[in-house]
């Protein structure tokens, strides 16, 4: 089948071989029926090719010549490319990581002999969903390209029921199958235009389409549209809080962490098909991006659920990147090499860091949840005590994403802030640097909603029963969250080495402009953050001792907690997740409301009462809901054709096909 | 480098004085003679002589709160110029690194607070996160400003780069930056109109309300801790408010050090004449204080 196949240790060839193997990793368990021995030779199978992957995908990104193999498929629609380019590697660099350590994380987190009905279908999927993923990367054709998009989505949706019994996890499948096939009909029309500009379905050469047309704002809208829906950004965002809530934690880790950047992954791609890309496309990335940041992280506050709090920081991350990418664009837009080089490094740096820290916050997720059996953070409380190794992997992953130093995210949100003010002095491009005091909000914001998420569930008393039953999880589930946190802590306190693995993508991305490895001595800059970052962890270090040798010479005693002479205070009147964020959400009332029902209290002895909160979005409700529930009516009479009679169905796919046929000729 | 050990001896030694100075002004305005000016040093020391009590409620958390916030704000105060003198580390973009420190100490006092599951404390983390949250924008409004003026983004520059003359061109957008930026330095000590830092056990606490269980060497450390953020905001402010220089480095210092005693002079006037202000209306002067610096930046890049 490979026609133009040169050599079978070619690192194009491993990459797909390790692609196949992760995607049927699954198949051998669905025929071996005692529990267990399928899921364990799945998570084998996963890793070895993962680790042959991530392999290949690094000696891709860093080579200078990418091949090219061209596949005769015999299919009308030309030759099916493929080919991995360096901004191709780059991606699939989480998705081997992430499908490696997700896959074994489920051996503990969802074991064949605790879940024998769901297990088999959960490997075989997830294989599917990480094999798909990494083979759209290498698709250069649009439908080869859209074939294996569809794959994605269909695998991810059988992955999010997963627990098709509970009705809100159907329902949130439902949400999540009408938005990506929403996205896909744009994309649909992506690939059409494309195949009309360029002439073939081939991708265009980079750099090789007219920016100015019509149809290239046409070819860069459905792009928008189609890849925004899968990447989460603010409007298309609507599935995604539920999707990754319900759907079992190491499946959102994938979702999150390497799925989301599928949708990236495609706006990137689209634009490095067109040379000297107009003002506008910057403005609207930047604009939307900031948008989806400022919300996204708006309605993570107000959740009290810890799996939506999580997805909603994803809106947020998305939308930071996007930002980033705006600003990219502005700078090639503008000629201007160092404000490109920024915004695209903090892009794709934090597209990395994205896929590390928030795999490990739901794997993290994940454990609190086989442990407490809850997703609700107002039942939790004093989880550290039980798992102090899980709460420490933990907060290394909640400091990481507040892009606090000296940690990974602030790295690549120092690159993004450096954009801003990189424009100082400029004319126009000033106006830039009004970004970053929005960008300070989003983060001040994230600060509040980490602090809450990280307190209500480890820290203070248990607030319900079964936290205190509470133990620590199997190595099975530490390991993966062990891994990634080292990746938060080793690019946070080494930035420098982190950026020789985004150059060469940023490369792909501005063709015949060679970036200089250190534009401007961003270098040394990353080398003093690199010292700080040292430097404070040394001090802290120093202090503690001296604190340390105080306490030894001062002694200590333990007591309870001061409750301000009040003596029978209980856990339920410790701050919850809720009262953290009542003052911060109530700022911002208009957009998105926790709202707290209160009780009633009459007489002197008031009876037992009920309190309840749900956090609520107007956002959703008054503008996205009824205009669903408005396109449900007046599309009613569609409703006749579809009965649920298989022969019929099978006349219309006729009929269509015949059409079609008639129309080409 | 003889500037470079100046810098880091006194950012060590001197911020207690500045809470000694405030106490000393209030007490003068209540007509009382006061404690001395070096009582702060003296507390400090004495708590680090004292044992402590510990939470059984508390993990490690409660106990790195402290050692983050100290460690933080001292790197934080290697970052920023004293006076004309630049900053022992500087590079392109470090004010960025200065504003986050801050994030990463509030970070942790706050997780420190809600780890003894005492509702008071929940209570003073809840408001300290979300007052610190609409104050961050006010910091990154001025950072614009002074970037545009100075040319720069890098702190050293950029503060020492604002003179008499800068006054003279750019006075309307210093102004509401001096405005903006006081509202701020007061919000971020926990300093009166915002809170108050000698009560203990009143509802409105915020900062101190979060230190309730702390005791010992680490309520030491604390109270070390907030000084030298006093400090380090406090220097921030000195640049923009009184920017003095003779060009000689000597006397640069010492302009410096008397610079600091103003301004904790003027805190400790602000705090004898306010009342501190009900709890709903702090949101309001903190995005006030936002809007006063965002006019002053869109006076300068207009």
């Amino acid at each position: 089948m490979l026609c133009a196949l040169q050599g079978v240790y070619d690192p194009t060839v491993v990459a797909l071989t390790s692609a196949f193997f992760i995607g049927f990793a699954g198949i051998p368990g669905l025929f071996i029926s005692k529990p267990g021995f399928g899921q364990l030779l799945a998570t084998v199978i996963t890793i070895a090719a993962s680790l042959s992957g991530f392999a290949a995908a690094l000696v891709l990104l860093f080579s200078q010549n990418t091949t090219t193999f061209a596949v005769n498929w015999g299919l009308p629609f030309g030759p099916c490319e493929i080919s991995i380019d360096p901004l191709s590697a780059f991606f699939l660099i989480p998705v081997y990581l992430v499908a490696a350590s997700g896959s074994l994380f489920a051996l503990g987190y969802w074991p064949a002999r605790e879940h024998p009905s769901t297990e088999k279908s959960l490997t075989f999927f997830y294989g599917i969903l990480a094999a798909s993923m990494a083979v759209l990367l290498t698709a250069r054709n649009g439908v080869f390209f859209l074939m294996f998009w569809e794959v994605m989505a269909i695998s991810a949706y059988f992955l999010v029921v997963t627990e098709q019994s509970r009705e809100d996890v159907r329902k949130a499948g439902t949400v999540y199958l009408i938005a990506t096939h929403t996205g896909s009909a744009a994309l649909y029309a992506l690939f059409s235009l494309l195949s009309a500009e360029s002439g073939s379905l081939t991708f265009p050469v980079a750099g090789s389409l007219l920016p100015y047309t019509p149809a290239a704002t046409a070819i860069l809208l459905t792009a928008f549209v189609g890849f925004g829906a899968k990447a989460g950004i603010m409007p298309l965002h609507t599935w995604l809080p539920q999707a990754h809530a319900n759907a079992p934690s190491h499946v959102s880790a994938i979702m999150s962490g390497v799925m989301l950047k599928m949708g990236l992954y495609g706006i990137f791609r689209t634009l490095t098909f067109f040379h000297d890309p107009p003002i506008i496309w910057g403005v609207v990335l930047t604009v939307a991006g900031i948008l989806s940041a400022l919300f996204g992280i708006l309605f993570a506050l107000a959740q009290k659920d810890l799996k939506r709090l999580l997805a909603c920081s994803s809106i947020e991350n998305i939308g930071i990147i996007t930002t980033s990418l705006g600003v990219a664009m502005l700078g090639i837009s503008s000629n201007n090499r160092t404000l490109a080089y920024l915004g695209m490094a903090g892009a794709l740096l934090h597209i990395l860091n994205h896929s590390f820290f928030k795999p490990l916050l739901f794997f993290g997720s994940g454990v609190i949840i086989h442990a407490t059996g809850s997703r609700d953070m107002n039942l939790m409380g004093g989880l550290a005590k039980n798992m102090p190794r899980a709460a420490l992997l933990f907060l290394i992953g909640s400091v990481s994403i507040c892009g606090i130093p000296p940690l990974n995210g602030f790295v690549s949100e120092f690159l993004i802030y450096s954009g801003f003010f990189s424009q100082i002095q400029a004319s126009t491009l000033v106006y830039l640097v009004l970004l970053a005091p929005l960008l300070a909000l989003v983060g001040g914001m994230a600060l509040i909603a980490f602090t809450k998420l990280y307190s209500s569930i480890f820290l203070g008393t248990p607030r319900s029963y079964f936290s205190t039953a509470v133990h620590e999880p199997g190595f099975t589930m530490l390991l993966p969250m062990a891994f990634f946190a080292l990746l938060c802590v080793l690019i946070g306190l080494l930035p420098y080495q982190a950026l020789r693995f985004v150059n060469p993508a940023i490369n792909v991305f501005m063709p015949g402009t060679a970036i200089p490895f250190n534009p401007d001595g961003y270098g040394d800059v990353l080398g003093k953050i690199s010292l700080t970052g040292l430097s404070l962890v040394a001090l802290a270090a120093v202090v503690t001792l001296f604190w340390r040798w105080r306490m030894q010479r001062a002694g200590s005693t333990t007591g309870s907690t001061w409750g301000c002479g009040y003596q029978r205070g209980s856990s339920r009147m410790q701050y919850g997740a809720t009262s953290f964020s009542e003052l911060p959400v109530s700022v911002f009332n208009g957009i998105v409301r926790q709202d707290i029902k209160r009780p009633v209290l009459s007489g002197l002895f008031p009876g037992k009462s009920l309190c309840s909160d749900a956090p609520t979005e107007t956002f959703l409700e008054r503008v996205i809901a009824p205009l669903f529930s408005l396109a449900g009516v007046s599309f009613a009479f569609l409703r006749r054709l579809q009965h649920g009679r298989m022969h019929v169905y099978m006349i219309y796919i006729f009929a269509t096909l015949f059409i079609l046929m008639l129309w080409a000729h | 480098m003889t500037n470079s050990i100046i810098h880091i001896f006194l950012a060590i030694l001197m911020p207690p004085l500045l809470i000694g100075v405030i106490g000393k002004t209030k007490a003068l305005f209540a007509g009382r003679t006061g404690a001395p000016f070096l009582q702060p040093y003296y507390d400090i020391i004495r708590l680090l002589h004292k044992g402590s009590v510990f939470s059984s409620t508390t993990t490690w958390i409660f106990r790195a709160g402290p050692i983050v916030a100290l460690a933080s704000t001292s790197i934080a105060a290697l970052l920023i110029p004293f006076g004309a003198h630049p900053s022992p580390i500087s590079f392109q973009g470090d004010m960025i690194l200065y504003a986050y420190l801050f994030a990463l100490g509030r970070f942790f006092t706050m997780a420190a607070a809600l780890d003894t599951g005492s509702s008071f404390e929940g209570m003073g983390s809840a408001r300290e996160a979300a007052y610190s949250c609409l104050a961050e924008p006010t910091l990154f409004f001025a950072l614009i400003t002074l970037s545009r003026l100075s040319g720069s983004y890098s702190l050293s520059p950029m503060l020492i780069n604002i003179s008499f003359g800068i006054w003279l061109n750019a006075g309307a957008a210093l102004l509401m930056l001096v405005g903006g930026m006081f509202i701020v330095l007061l919000a971020e000590n926990c300093r009166i109109p915002f809170d108050d830092p000698n009560t203990h056990l009143e509802l409105t606490m915020i900062h101190e309300v979060m230190v309730l269980d702390h005791s010992g060497p680490a309520l030491g450390i604390i109270h070390y801790a907030a000084s030298l953020k006093l400090f380090v905001l406090g220097a921030f402010f000195v640049h923009i408010a009184l920017p003095y220089a003779t060009g000689n480095p000597y006397l640069d210092w010492g302009l410096f050090i008397i610079s600091m005693l103003e301004l904790a002079v003027v805190i400790g006037v602000v705090e004898s004449v306010m009342a501190r202000l009900r709890l709903i209306r702090v949101p309001q002067l903190l995005v006030a204080a936002t809007i006063l610096a965002a006019f002053s930046t869109l006076l300068v890049i207009r």
